[in-house]
């Protein structure tokens, strides 16, 4: 087969192609995030996160507004700090509060953000004070049998 | 060519892009051969058996070995969590979706993709290609296309023949040596395995490595410098390339077909 001076632009055709289903197939797998969204910082403290991971969402009322940047332990308040990046289209009141979530019974956390009823709004930089922690399994069923004993020595003492 | 001077890089660059676009023409010409090929099925009747009748020892007998190793680690792994029935599934879903297609691609690119990048740059060596080019036979369709098209056949059955010897293997292993119960052996791949996301995308895969090791194998050998040398570095690249681009095809293959 002769040589073209047209294989050059051949080649560099078949690389753009190629990066372009290696593009497509990594977007598609979710491996890759190049979201083009400009976002602003806000950071909240926890008592405990549970299985909160960075890149976990953050939805109100079920659709995606933002993404957990990072968690850190800030050992001066022993708590966890959680940075958030709320996407700028999103404008949430001040006193908004952050809960966190489990997406179905065993799927991932995530954290629910619910507007508050301020006039002015959160601004980067800025902290969220309500925040409501994880659901810890062990402290639930801790709960639950101590109120079940509770029940049964008041009953109990209402028969005698 | 030296790295600081621009001259040589970019010389460099242009002459590996002109080599893609070389590649990528030939690969178009021997798609575009599908036809004309096949019509003279005598052709890749030989090739098929030159290169899947050979491999299948090699092929066979790695995967029964693969299916030992996996039924002896499979269950050790699956015991510590007590679920050691399901060591059918685990073999069978990690043979046919990923290790069938990867290793039998790998192996075939060793021992037929050497032999046909030996066997053509040979060809070049002893002035057979030109010769042809001079009694008006087209070698791309005489020599190439048989061999190519006979590779893209033969690479799903052995692929195949791998996944399934690999199953036996570690039914021989888990149920005959270790005791794993049989029923649920084979009734959990039957619940398991799907036959159109899992078999069916793992015969994709071993097309797809197919069309990519025998292309390479038949490019490095029509490319091949003309001398002994030249053949014997044209047989390791092949190997060496072949290789690197089934696994860099499988990760792209996975991420299509297999996540959400």
């Amino acid at each position: 087969m002769q040589r073209s001076k047209n294989d050059v632009w051949v080649g560099l055709f078949v690389l753009i192609g190629a990066v372009a289903i290696l593009f497509l197939a990594l977007q598609s797998a979710n491996l890759l995030s190049l979201s083009f969204q400009s976002t602003y910082r806000i950071s909240a403290k926890f008592e405990n996160v549970g299985g909160l991971k960075p890149k976990a969402a953050v939805r109100s009322g079920g659709v995606v507004v933002g993404r957990v940047e990072s968690l850190v332990f800030d050992d001066k308040s022993f708590q966890a700090r959680v940075t958030l990046a709320l996407e700028s289209r999103y404008a949430f009141p001040k006193d908004s509060s952050l809960k966190i979530l489990t997406n179905g019974l065993l799927g991932e956390q995530y954290i629910g953000i619910e507007a508050g009823a301020a006039d002015t709004n959160l601004v980067a930089g800025d902290v969220i004070g309500a925040t409501q922690s994880a659901v810890v399994l062990e402290n639930l069923i801790s709960q639950f049998l101590y109120s079940k004993a509770a029940d049964g020595s008041g009953t109990g003492a209402e028969k005698k | 060519m030296t790295w600081y001077k621009p001259a040589d890089v970019g010389f460099a660059t242009r002459s590996k892009m002109a080599d893609i676009g070389y590649a990528a023409r030939l690969f178009f010409r021997l798609l575009v051969s599908f036809v004309p090929t096949f019509r003279r099925f005598g052709l890749v009747r030989d090739q098929m058996h030159f290169l899947g009748n050979y491999s299948l020892a090699i092929i066979a007998v790695s995967g029964l070995f693969v299916g030992f190793v996996f039924g002896l680690q499979g269950y050790y792994t699956l015991i510590r969590y007590g679920s050691s029935e399901a060591l059918g599934l685990l073999v069978t879903l990690t043979l046919v979706r990923e290790l069938g297609p990867v290793v039998t691609a790998l192996l075939f690119a060793g021992r037929a993709g050497t032999s046909l990048t030996a066997e053509i740059g040979l060809m070049k060596a002893g002035e057979q290609i030109s010769v042809m080019e001079m009694m008006a036979v087209d070698p791309i369709q005489r020599v190439l296309a048989p061999r190519f098209w006979g590779g893209v056949v033969v690479m799903p059955l052995l692929a195949a023949v791998f996944s399934a010897t690999g199953v036996i293997g570690g039914w021989v292993v888990g149920v005959l040596m270790i005791g794993v119960d049989a029923g649920s052996f084979w009734s959990q791949i039957q619940g398991g395995v799907d036959v159109w996301q899992d078999v069916g995308n793992g015969i994709l895969k071993s097309i797809v490595f197919g069309l990519t090791v025998t292309f390479i194998a038949v490019y490095q050998g029509f490319e091949a410098q003309a001398t002994p040398e030249g053949v014997a570095s044209a047989t390791t690249r092949t190997v060496v390339v072949a290789s690197l681009a089934v696994l860099g095809l499988d990760f792209i293959l996975t991420a299509m077909m297999f996540t959400i």
